[in-house]
């Protein structure tokens, strides 16, 4: 079977959004894809040791709202203080209890599977992220070394 | 329903676990062989077949068993 190649970009740094990059490059490298990901701006977020990972139902009417918590909180409740950390409790609780894996499984299965992961040398300086807190698996690389994945690659995803 | 040589629980495990665990084990499987694998992820259905077309390991059968999904997958030369 012909080697095919993934490489996703993963831009965004919170509990929900770290899950279609992870998912789709671990099952792709399941399938035989040799995948890169490449990890810039908020997207560095899910290449820190500790994962500590949020959600906010703020500005984001598409999540659904357990017990009709919607009809007793307007938009404007939805930033109450509190409520953040509230709903990361409850969506971390309800991805246990769905047997949906972790989002640190997931990075590790990418990892035991020889995803490919690169971290944006700018957004490292533009954050002041420090290198220590970053897992130990990953290159440091700018938008040509991503390119150099990229034109060779079968599919290339923004998320 | 065909032999298996090693069983996979997988049964309570979602999208995309399922398909990961069984691609984990068969790499400690030698060609030929036949993974069970047992699932309650209805999407497992159509992913494994698609497992099956895109990686050449065989899914010798699929069924539902009370609720649950069994897969025979033969691990590819």
């Amino acid at each position: 079977m012909s080697e095919k190649s993934l490489t996703i970009i993963a831009t965004k740094g919170t509990l929900d959004w770290a899950y279609p990059p992870f998912i789709l490059s671990s099952t792709a490298a399941a399938l035989g894809y040799n995948v890169t990901m490449f990890f810039t701006f908020y997207g560095l977020q899910l290449l820190k040791k500790d994962l500590s990972l949020s959600v906010s139902p703020l500005g984001n009417p598409g999540m659904p709202m357990p017990m009709a918590m919607d009809k007793w909180f307007p938009v404007l409740g939805t930033a109450i203080p509190g409520m953040q950390a509230m709903m990361t409790g409850m969506m971390k609780n309800t991805i246990k209890t769905k047997g949906v894996a972790t989002v640190a499984e997931l990075r590790n299965l990418c990892l035991e599977a020889d995803v490919k992961m690169i971290g944006c040398q700018m957004t490292i300086d533009l954050f002041d992220i420090k290198h220590e807190d970053l897992i130990d698996e990953i290159d440091l690389g700018g938008a040509a070394t991503y390119f150099e994945h990229a034109g060779e690659s079968n599919i290339n995803l923004f998320v | 329903m065909p032999d298996s040589n090693q069983e996979l629980d997988a049964r309570g495990l979602n999208c995309p676990l399922p398909i990961l665990r069984a691609k984990k084990t068969l790499n400690g499987m030698a060609a030929g062989e036949v993974l069970k694998i047992m699932s309650t992820d209805p999407g497992s259905v159509k992913d494994f077949q698609a497992f099956a077309t895109q990686t050449g390991n065989q899914l010798l059968d699929s069924s539902e068993v009370n609720g649950e999904f069994h897969f025979f997958l033969k691990k590819s030369d």
